[in-house]
Formats: C-alpha cells, structure tokens, sequence
C-alpha cells in the first residue's frame, strides 16, 4: 500500500475513528511500560560530577523540549496539509496536537527553570534559548486562541495553518539559537555533529524517555484527534436539527 | 537513592510533569465521555447522520 493510499483511505474520519480504536490500546500499554523503563534508569542513573543528583532533572527537561519543537513540526505539516492538499483531518490533526505541545512547552519551561536555579544561580534569564521558547509557549497559546475565537472551522483552520506556518520559523530559532548567540544555556549534547557529548549512564535513560515521551504524545494526539471528530459531528447534527426545526 | 541539597528541585520537576500528564489524560477522557454522550442525546432526540450509521460509532 502506497503513502498516497494510506493517506487518502485516512481521509475517511470513520476510517481513522476505526483505527484508532485498534491502535489505541496498543499505544497505552506501550507508552506505560516504556515510561516505567525510562523512570526506573532515570532514578538508577548515576549522580554527574559537577551537578550532583539535578542532573535527573535532564531525563523529563530534554524530552519535554525536544516534543515542545517536534509538535510545532507536526503543526507545520498538518498545516500544509490543510492549505495545500486539503486533506480532512488535517486541520483535525493541527487542532488537537496544539493544547499538548502548548502543556509540553509549558513542562520544558518550568523544569529548565527549577534546573536553572541550583546550577545557574537564577530561575530565568533572557536569553536567546530560553526567550525563544517562551515565545513557542506564546505562540501555542494565541494559536488555541485563534480557533476558538474563528467561529467557522474552515476560516479558522485556514488562518491557523497560515500563523502555524509562520511560527515555525521560531523552531531552527530555538535549536540553533545556543550556537548563533552567546546564551546561558548549553549547546546542543545529544544532536550534534560528531556524535553525543552524553556519558552511556545519562544518554540511554535519556533516549528511553524520549522514546517514551514520543509515544505519550502521539496515543495522546491520537485521542484527541478522535474528541475532535466527534465534535465536528455533533457540530453538524446540530446545525440539522437546527435546519429541521426551522423547516 | 539520594537526592543531595536540592531534592526540592528534583521532586517538584517530577511531581509537575506527573500532575501535566494525568491533567492531560483525564482531559481527553472527560472530552470524550462528554461528545458521545451529545452525540447519544442528539440520536435520541431524532436527528440521525445522512449515512443513517449511528454517531458515537468509533469502530
């Protein structure tokens, strides 16, 4: 089966509605038993030399901030979908990933931030790193904003997928804001060239939350895809039943 | 396991991401419960969907 296949056959929201309902389940058990994993190494890894036990800290910071980015992505692409192939669940997709990424932006900021008091001294500082992920945060949530404010959801999903677009220029921004600028935050440890600057003992639990952080989004992404649709269809039976009572 | 002087910092990062991921999980269960029961009451009150098959159908 070709992508073009897949992505056509997904375009049937009762389609995907059925396999969701098959995936789901999977998702979930998957999800909790990696987590499990990841917090169990998290908790058994060893303390670093400079930053003693906060370096625990890292295994759900660097997850949550590298999802608060790659949602963003989804967005982006969702977004193409929507203004370019006008895919059904496109909007559907961009819609519900948006409230997640904004609560994964939200985890990255808070504990960066309870990571940055005992090693750096402060809580926040304007710079370029932390800046420009507040500004995601900031634009997640004018993004949630907007589709509640555009009553119609072809003009809002429209005008979303424009702003979503936009926004996505922050994310080379974000990653590459720790070489382009002299910033209080590290550069980049795991994805960089040459390879990861991480220690085995830091980098396999780190990579297993990340993993597991990965799969809670998309079962989470995917049950909120699922709450979407069906409020598109309550939103039509109502607009027949108000059709019908005026007839 | 030890978490040295700043176990504070440690626990409440852990303790938020827990509390953000269960608000999250008991969001979308809500949300769901609450749109097939509009669905279910929308059935009963006689407005079928155009391809007759009932709308809280997920499978």
């Amino acid at each position: 089966m070709t992508l073009t296949t897949t992505l056509t056959d997904l375009a049937n929201p009762t389609k995907f509605l059925s396999l969701t309902a098959r995936l789901l389940p999977w998702l979930i058990a998957a999800t909790a038993i990696l987590l499990l994993i990841g917090l169990y190494m998290s908790a058994a890894a060893p303390d670093d030399y400079q930053q003693g036990a906060t370096v625990k800290i890292m295994f759900i910071h660097v997850p949550n901030a590298w999802l608060s980015m790659f949602v963003w992505g989804v967005m982006s692409i969702a977004s193409l979908g929507t203004l370019v192939w006008r895919h059904p669940l496109a909007d559907v997709a961009a819609k519900s990933a948006a409230p997640i990424g904004a609560a994964f932006t939200f985890l990255a900021l808070v504990t960066g931030s309870l990571w940055g008091r005992p090693m750096w001294g402060t809580y926040w500082e304007w710079d370029a790193r932390l800046t420009s992920v507040l500004i995601l945060f900031l634009m997640y949530l004018g993004l949630m904003a907007l589709w509640r404010a555009v009553e119609d959801p072809s003009r809002a999903a429209r005008a979303a997928a424009i702003l979503t677009l936009v926004g996505a220029i922050n994310l080379p921004i974000i990653k590459f804001s720790v070489d382009w600028w002299n910033t209080l935050h590290q550069p980049a440890s795991v994805f960089r060239m040459g390879g990861p600057t991480l220690d085995r003992a830091f980098l396999l639990p780190l990579l297993v939350m990340a993993v597991a952080f990965s799969l809670l989004f998309v079962t989470l992404h995917l049950a909120a895809m699922r709450n979407e649709i069906l409020r598109r269809r309550v939103r039509s039976l109502q607009m027949m039943q108000a059709g019908q009572q005026a007839a | 396991m030890s978490l040295g002087p700043y176990a504070t910092f440690i626990v409440t990062s852990y303790a938020l991401v827990a509390a953000m991921v269960l608000f999250l999980i008991g969001w979308i269960v809500l949300d769901y419960r609450r749109q097939q029961q509009r669905l279910r009451e929308l059935e009963a009150s006689g407005v079928v969907r155009r391809s007759g098959r009932s709308a809280t159908e997920t499978r």
